[in-house]
């Protein structure tokens, strides 16, 4: 078999670990621990992303991977931890599936995403275009944990790693979005994560709970 | 000279089926040093098995010849995948008549008879082990055959000596899929060999308990077989791992003498940094509720499917 080049096969391992801390936050029950696998996904984005740009070339990429480590890795799950602790929420979040349905159902999608992303990823005249399907597998996988999870903070994080899926599949087809949009981005994840914030408060003084199904009533009694 | 590689293979074989307490009895030394007790020593089984032998069988009225022959089946069906799979060196006794494929069913033959042995005297405790058993078995061998299926793509072939020697032969690259195969194989190891998180081998007091309720009704030499049959299928499955992902130092017959000594001592290094990685991944994981375990194998047949279906991706 053809021996590939040092930074591809790191890219590759970092895609793999990419796919493999999705699926490890499908199946965490606990909050806290998501939030920690939550930083790993971000540890290991910000690396395939140096990887990239040193396989590339591509001196702005450095600055995206600078960039997330510091806003995914750091600031984030800062955020995320705080909140948790004054919101006293380290409870176990139950999904709404159980885990090993949900886990089938999670190969399913990335069957499903690694045969979509074929014939795009023929297109592409990236480095790192072989990742595209992995890239997309982690935003159906991400959709999942939204899906099947009903408590709001597992839900943000859930947001918050589709996002880490976008941005990965924004780098293995066009070598990321341009500086001004992908700094765009991070400013919103993180005002949005404080909005977010804010919001978990007001649900929790309005029902007593961070259950979302109290928010599918629209009528009061 | 050519008995010679057959004569090795024996040799090698016979020292696996002898060697294999000390395996056991090297995980148990190294909990027993994790937990600051001093332990029984690693010759321990050896103790254990010769006591067990120098007694009187005991067998219960309603026995039938199944359960007088399941010992022998199960120290037998283990015996036969030591010859299989290459645990010294890489020139196994039935290297060309049998691939990992047919490996798995050897442990299967095993894990049937131990179930139907179980079940045979008609006790509570028996019946329950048994259940258990092929619960837990029938979770963990598709997990285990994909694992199989992963090496066996990047080698081309089901034979292990070839995967060994594929693997162990290749440019240094990295293998993504490799490495979650080899995630899912640690946790089919400990699922398969009744360790902690799935079974506790220490305790005969629990309702929870899964291989040792099977084997309650045995005594004596039926006894100490079963249980070196479990230290070979612990040793069996290191050194499936170790051919699967870490093969180099493996010696072929033809590498000569002095390659095929530094591969057993290599060999045994390995075993004994798995003993002890064995020992700490029990020391500090807890067991889990019998309904857990269907999601533990569930996430090793997981990694497993996806390491195959990222082999297929990125063809690595």
């Amino acid at each position: 078999m053809p021996v590939l080049p040092w930074s591809s096969q790191l890219i590759h391992l970092g895609a793999a670990l990419l796919l493999l801390t999705s699926f490890a936050m499908l199946s965490q029950r606990r909050v806290l621990s998501l939030v920690n696998l939550f930083a790993l996904q971000g540890l290991v984005l910000s690396f395939s992303t140096a990887a990239v740009a040193y396989s590339s070339g591509q001196p702005h990429l450095y600055v995206s991977a600078g960039l997330s480590l510091l806003l995914k890795v750091i600031l984030l799950p800062w955020i995320l931890h705080r909140l948790i602790r004054r919101l006293n929420v380290h409870f176990d979040s139950e999904p709404l599936l159980n885990i090993p349905t949900t886990m089938l159902v999670g190969i399913l999608l990335v069957v499903f995403s690694f045969a979509l992303s074929q014939p795009i990823a023929e297109l592409s005249t990236s480095v790192a275009r072989s990742t595209l399907g992995i890239a997309l597998a982690v935003v159906m996988l991400s959709f999942l944990m939204m899906i099947t999870r009903r408590k709001a903070v597992t839900q943000v994080i859930g947001f918050l790693a589709m996002e880490n899926g976008l941005f990965f599949a924004a780098m293995s087809a066009t070598h990321g979005m341009p500086m001004v949009v992908e700094l765009g981005v991070a400013l919103d994840v993180l005002v949005g994560t404080m909005i977010l914030g804010v919001f978990f408060f007001q649900i929790r003084e309005q029902f007593d709970s961070l259950d979302l199904k109290h928010l599918e009533k629209l009528k009061e009694e | 000279m050519t008995l010679g590689p057959t004569l090795l293979a024996l040799l090698q074989t016979a020292l696996t089926i002898a060697l294999a307490p000390l395996l056991v009895g090297w995980v148990d030394q190294c909990r027993a040093w994790l937990q600051n007790r001093r332990g029984a020593g690693v010759l321990q089984p050896y103790r254990t098995l010769r006591k067990l032998f120098n007694k009187d069988a005991i067998i219960a009225h309603s026995a039938s010849p199944i359960f007088r022959a399941s010992p022998y089946v199960q120290f037998g069906a283990m015996a036969l995948a030591a010859a299989i799979i290459p645990v010294l060196g890489n020139g196994p006794l039935l290297a060309t008549s049998a691939d990992t494929i047919a490996l798995v069913g050897v442990f299967a033959v095993a894990r049937v008879f131990a179930a139907l042995a179980g079940m045979d005297i008609g006790t509570a405790f028996g019946t329950l082990g048994a259940r258990r058993e092929m619960f837990v078995g029938f979770l963990s061998e598709p997990a285990l055959l994909m694992v199989f299926f992963t090496a066996s793509l990047l080698s081309q072939s089901t034979q292990l000596p070839v995967i060994v020697d594929v693997l162990a032969h290749r440019e240094l690259t990295i293998y993504p899929s490799l490495a979650f195969a080899a995630v899912a194989f640690v946790m089919v190891l400990l699922a398969e060999n009744a360790r902690i998180p799935i079974d506790n081998p220490a305790t005969h007091l629990e309702l929870t308990m899964i291989h040792e309720a099977m084997v309650l009704e045995y005594s004596a030499r039926h006894l100490a077989l079963i249980e070196w049959s479990a230290a070979l299928k612990l040793l069996n499955y290191a050194a499936i791992g170790l051919a699967l992902f870490v093969p180099w130092g493996l010696a072929a017959p033809a590498d000569g003498g002095l390659a095929i000594t530094l591969g057993w001592a290599l060999t045994v290094i390995k075993l004994g940094v798995v003993g002890a990685a064995l020992a700490l991944i029990e020391t500090f994981s807890a067991k889990l509720r019998i309904f857990r375990a269907p999601e533990f194998l569930a996430t090793a047949f997981l990694l497993a499917v996806l390491g195959l279906l990222v082999h297929q991706l990125l063809g690595s």
